[in-house]
């Protein structure tokens, strides 16, 4: 029998250990699941490592597909953060890109370029608002967020399917081929975000302002009197009260800004790459649940989940061009549940000693 | 409305209902002992996939095909179950992001979706569960397409729904349970195992969620999908809540939503002009509705939810 052992002070270096160890662990695993579907593990595991880093070419595809996992990433560390499990980032990202694209179409020619911030601010409010839903009914009437967000998110890949696909929406193209196949409208030039070229290595806009926006976010919750009034309700939601801090604002504000967060994510995907509304490549896109995999490695800090997702991103990439016989669909979002699971035992590591429990035989005086 | 559209709704109610039912009931069998599964759309998924193999590779008579896949697809779930529950009672995990983490490793984009395309699942299963004819009855007004014309999976349902009635109100092993969902630390002290106790309801409860994906790949939708179960796992999870923890109340509750999914089919089939997606999101919408009510105060009182549904249990950290 094992036994777990509560330990005392949690080393430092711990921190740096577990993710590396779980993505590891979830490799090995992963090695032995290509193995037994016939495939060879470390040619894969190679073609991976090409695909996604090798080149400047590699790499700024990688930084593409990171982006959008960057603010979903984000968004899961902010809640779970307070221990508010929003699992909606998805829906929140579709909402987000819908109403960014709205903003891009409505104004993208008159505006030119000064269209982004306000394309920036439509996918933030609508990405909040959508997580608003269940932030109200969690912190006013006790509703399970859990269910309630991941519920949206079928709603609004739904809504946005009926805006392209079934109705004649301001997003849907109405002439030419769209004809003959549904599809959105693609947003005027003007609104394309810019890209920071060096070299070969391309840098999309919406990474740098998720970036920016990590740092933001770490500050806040690092320096400001909300990061700790958070802090001490992720704790114990009595004692916070009884201190007097409204916390059912609180958890309303922190699942807004989630949300925001998300739907800003939507934004930069609709802006930087995308340039149209296109539901079908969103509802399989799966970015919000990557986003909590990126968000337990970085361990919930806002600074770690650029960089994982900069390494999920790379898988992701690699998952998308490899696509084929000898690389099912699947196996990218294996891998990540792998190293979640893995993360996730690797926090009891960190939290609890494993002992052997020895059987003292009765009648023994201890 | 015309009585014929009614049957129409009322049959389809009870045939979508089923694999809702089936997870449902595990959840109420791995939430009375104190453990919350998040888990069930990665289990009924990994169930579809496995029992959809069994149905499209093994030769052999079709009961005897059948009988496998739906042993693949418990297997399957309980497999899941079993990770879950090693995560959660043994490394205590957070019961959240274990359930998470499963169906996120084991859902419509994770290894379900590699399982069928490593299996080469395109075409349609072999053998799927068809309609029976229950003693003759089919043909019977009203009361023949309402209840003697189903598979065989939803007459198992309703077996399951009496024997775990059964199970948890009227026997000692019940009482245990349900002991150990409320107060662990009674219950450890009058010498009920808390940890196998919690072990075993927690891989019924995958295995049972196992089956409603085999009801998903073998019947509702014989040709495999990536993501085929489409949220009814979390849905099951919320009838759990709003069946008070009962195994009837679920099976009422399995069978509104089973109406709220069959509507968009059924209505489209019949040439009714309503936006699909407006359909396609009323379970949804209805399970969030549903939830709002139950959660409200005054539900509260008389719920009944496990007490110690979601927390482990540390013997020393009484």
């Amino acid at each position: 029998m094992i036994r777990l052992e509560r330990r005392a002070s949690f080393p430092k270096w711990l921190g740096w250990v577990i993710p590396i160890a779980s993505i590891a662990a979830a490799l090995v695993a992963g090695a032995l699941l290509i193995l037994v579907s016939g495939n060879d593990p470390l040619t894969t595991y190679s073609r991976i490592l090409d695909r996604a880093f090798a080149s400047g070419e590699a790499l700024s595809a990688t930084l593409i597909a990171a982006t959008p996992l960057l603010f979903t990433g984000l968004a899961a560390a902010a809640a779970f953060k307070m221990g508010v499990f929003n699992i909606g980032g998805q829906g929140q990202f579709v909402i987000g890109t819908v109403t960014a694209a709205w903003t891009g179409l409505m104004w993208g020619d008159s505006l030119g370029k000064a269209v982004i911030p306000l394309m920036i601010l439509a996918g933030v409010l609508g990405g909040a608002l959508w997580a608003a839903i269940a932030g109200v009914l969690r912190a006013w009437l006790n509703t399970n967020e859990i269910i309630t967000t991941l519920m949206l998110n079928y709603i609004a890949a739904n809504l946005a399917s009926w805006l392209i696909f079934n109705s004649r929406s301001y997003w849907r193209l109405l002439s030419g081929s769209g004809l003959q196949f549904p599809q959105g409208r693609r947003l005027p030039e003007g609104s394309d975000w810019p890209d920071l070229s060096l070299g070969s290595l391309v840098l999309p806009c919406g990474l740098l302002i998720g970036t920016a926006v990590a740092v933001g976010c770490w500050a806040l919750y690092r320096h400001t009197r909300f990061g700790f009034e958070v802090a001490i309700i992720s704790d114990s939601p009595e004692a916070a009260a009884y201190a007097g801090m409204r916390t059912k604002r609180k958890v309303l504000a922190v699942i807004a800004l989630s949300g925001g967060l998300a739907g800003l994510g939507g934004a930069a995907d609709v802006g930087n790459f995308r340039h149209v509304l296109d539901p079908k490549g969103l509802n399989q896109s799966g970015y919000g649940y990557a986003g909590i995999v990126i968000a337990a490695l970085a361990r919930l800090n806002p600074i770690a989940v650029v960089f994982v997702a900069v390494l999920m991103g790379g898988l992701s990439n690699a998952g998308r061009s490899l696509q084929g016989p000898d690389f099912p669909a699947g196996l990218v979002g294996t891998l990540q549940g792998m190293v979640l699971f893995f993360a996730l035992g690797g926090e009891v590591l960190a939290r609890y000693r494993i002992r052997r429990t020895v059987r003292i035989p009765e009648g023994v005086a201890v | 409305m015309n009585s014929n559209l009614f049957i129409v709704i009322a049959a389809s109610a009870i045939y979508y209902g089923t694999p809702l039912l089936f997870s449902a009931l595990g959840g109420v069998l791995t939430e009375r002992s104190g453990v919350l599964n998040l888990g069930v759309e990665g289990m009924m998924l990994l169930g579809a996939v496995c029992a959809s193999w069994t149905a499209s590779r093994v030769d052999g008579p079709g009961w005897l095909v059948l009988s496998l896949a739906l042993l693949a697809g418990i297997a399957a779930g309980s497999a899941a179950a079993l990770l879950h529950a090693f995560a959660v009672i043994t490394l205590r995990v957070n019961q959240t992001v274990s359930g998470l983490a499963i169906t996120i490793l084991a859902g419509s984009a994770g290894l379900s979706s590699y399982l069928a395309s490593v299996w080469d699942l395109k075409n349609p299963v072999k053998h799927q569960f068809g309609k029976l004819d229950v003693f003759g009855l089919g043909d019977m007004p009203i009361l023949g397409p309402i209840l003697f014309h189903h598979t065989l999976l939803t007459y198992l349902s309703w077996a399951l729904v009496v024997l775990i009635s059964w199970y948890l109100f009227r026997t000692r092993a019940g009482l245990q349970l349900r002991a150990v969902g409320e107060s662990p630390q009674t219950a450890d002290a009058v010498g009920i195992n808390v940890v196998r106790t919690r072990y075993v309801h927690t891989i019924l409860g995958g295995a049972l969620a196992g089956v409603g994906g085999v009801c998903f790949s073998l019947s509702i939708v014989p040709t495999w999908q990536d993501g085929m179960t489409a949220g009814r796992g979390w849905i099951a999870i919320a009838l759990v809540i709003f069946g008070f923890w009962r195994p009837d109340l679920a099976m009422v509750g399995a069978y509104v939503f089973g109406a709220f999914s069959s509507l968009s089919l059924t209505l489209q089939a019949r040439g009714v002009k309503i936006t699909p997606q407006l359909l396609d999101s009323l379970p949804y919408v209805m399970t969030i509705a549903v939830l709002v009510v139950v959660s409200g105060g005054w539900a509260k009182r008389r719920l009944g939810a496990p007490a110690a549904l979601g927390i482990p249990y540390e013997r020393e950290e009484r």
